[in-house]
């Protein structure tokens, strides 16, 4: 600590993950569904130009969105804004952090940069989140900086099976640390490919030292609050939201949507709450089955 | 042994799990604070730091900020901290305009007064009443106040850089509000504060 102001600490950081917890952030690309998203109690909006559905359906090399697109999206709404960068794209970040961005996404729905390095998070004022499908990547994630983890899931399948196995996971392997003898953990880091100073953290704690939230494939309010029982802190939705069997779903039904989800992951253990709050929701996004997708188009392996 | 009494936190969204943690180590028996019947079990409430718009949105939707509201006027013991003080306040600037309060303290408050993530930061504080050595202050897209009313009691200003003078912890009664947040330092001087608060007005 210092008697003169000091920012971009790690407990800054964090401390901005933590003030998230049992929230809703919402992918947005336009200024009106950020309203409708800080409308319906999203904690936070990511701002992108395509969501994942889109991406994966159209294709191409996916970068980091217009500055003035999230410069947009950060006039209309006061609740904190977040953009994503892509993996290893330490310039994109640097970008993103001059416009003062809340929270950067290294994200593996965007083209990777760097097939070997993700980005030094250390470098930055801004916080970052990464994905993860396991404890030894969440861990290799914080290890560069990274002030909170999500699991990883398929982003824009409407499938939640992925994230309910990486939350699942990362959860049992932190189970496992915990109930190791203490000269088990140097293996345990070997094992994980983590440093060990955060291994044995985790072992102590049982849990993270970041927030842990979920994130791909949730399109329901009861896929919300499955992955809140689970574990997760709080809730990423991408395309569940403005997307709809048909399409683009309309304001209305997007606020209705938005709605729901964020009352089924403040009250994830009440049936009824869901059960209410899931009436009349309208066709939910179309959807594609993980094991539809040829594995050289998913998601979840880019990242390492 | 004095008895601990019972602190609730509103546990809508946010820094929840920190509070009932700090708040525990202070001598309170800590709960969370979900429904009319948890509110109705405790002797005093924190209201953390988070989003103040969603904070208020589900309180009114799950019928909390009433019965928030009527504790308060009844003399029920309140912290808040950032969000919690935005809570607290009775006038806000840069609020939502179909936002609503608890209310009760007198001050007027600015929302993410400081500025964006970017410009969340930390440093020493002195805060009267705490004792010891200077506070491990940590703020995030934090409030300030820009006016307190006769009755309130400044507890902290900022002592340094840009922003010296600003304003950032008061006291009115059994009211208690911080720009910054506590409960992310394990520094529970604070919560010990607001935990005599409670045993001299429950």
């Amino acid at each position: 600590m210092s008697a003169e102001p000091v920012v971009g600490t790690d407990r800054v950081k964090r401390g901005m993950a933590e003030m998230l917890k049992g929230g809703v952030i919402m992918d947005v690309v336009t200024p009106d569904q950020a309203k409708i998203a800080e409308d319906a109690g999203a904690v936070a909006v990511m701002a992108l130009e395509r969501v994942p559905a889109d991406i994966r359906a159209q294709g191409g090399v996916s970068r980091m969105s217009d500055p003035d697109m999230i410069e947009g999206i950060q006039k209309v709404v006061s609740i904190p804004v977040m953009a994503k960068a892509r993996i290893g794209h330490f310039v994109e970040a640097q970008v993103i952090q001059s416009l003062k961005v809340d929270f950067i996404d290294e994200s593996e729905v965007l083209t990777p940069a760097d097939y070997a390095n993700h980005i030094d998070k250390w470098a930055f004022t801004v916080p970052f989140v990464c994905g993860a499908t396991n404890l030894g990547e969440a861990l290799r994630r914080i290890n560069e900086g990274a002030a909170m983890i999500r699991s990883k899931g398929e982003a824009g399948t409407g499938d939640v099976s992925n994230a309910v196995t990486h939350m699942r996971t990362i959860r049992a392997e932190i189970n496992r640390l915990s109930s190791m003898a203490e000269d088990e953990l140097y293996v345990a880091a070997k094992e994980l490919q983590a440093p060990y100073a955060l291994v044995a953290e985790v072992a102590k704690r049982g849990s993270l030292p970041v927030v842990l939230f979920t994130a791909g494939g949730i399109a329901t309010p009861a896929d919300a609050a499955m992955m809140m029982q689970l574990g997760a802190d709080g809730v990423f939705v991408g395309s569940g939201i403005f997307k709809s069997g048909s399409g683009v779903a309309s304001n209305e039904d997007a606020l209705r949507r938005a709605k729901a989800i964020v009352r089924a992951t403040r009250h994830f253990n009440e049936p009824e709450v869901i059960a209410e709050v899931s009436r009349g929701l309208g066709e939910a996004m179309v959807g594609i089955n993980v094991a539809d997708i040829p594995v050289h188009h998913r998601l979840e392996d880019r990242g390492w | 042994m004095k008895l601990a009494p019972i602190i609730g936190v509103l546990a809508i969204q946010g820094g929840v799990r920190e509070h009932l943690a700090s708040l525990e180590v202070a001598g309170a028996t800590a709960v969370a604070v979900n429904s009319l019947d948890d509110l109705e079990s405790v002797q005093g409430l924190v209201i953390p730091g988070g989003e103040s718009t969603v904070m208020s949105k589900l309180a009114i939707h799950d019928g909390l900020l009433e019965p928030m509201r009527a504790a308060r006027a009844g003399g029920m013991p309140m912290y808040g901290s950032c969000a919690g003080m935005i809570m607290l306040a009775d006038r806000v600037s840069d609020a939502r305009p179909d936002q609503e309060f608890i209310s009760g303290l007198d001050i007027s408050v600015r929302r993410n007064a400081f500025g964006r993530q970017v410009d969340s930061f930390e440093m020493d504080l002195e805060v009267q009443g705490i004792g010891g050595t200077p506070f491990p202050a940590v703020f995030i897209r934090a409030p300030w106040v820009e006016q307190v009313g006769d009755a309130v009691q400044v507890l902290s200003t900022i002592n340094s850089g840009p922003r010296a003078g600003t304003i950032v912890a008061v006291q009115q009664g059994p009211l208690l509000a911080t720009s910054f947040h506590p409960e992310l330092t394990g520094d529970v001087r604070i919560h010990a504060t607001f935990v005599e608060l409670v045993r001299q007005y429950a």
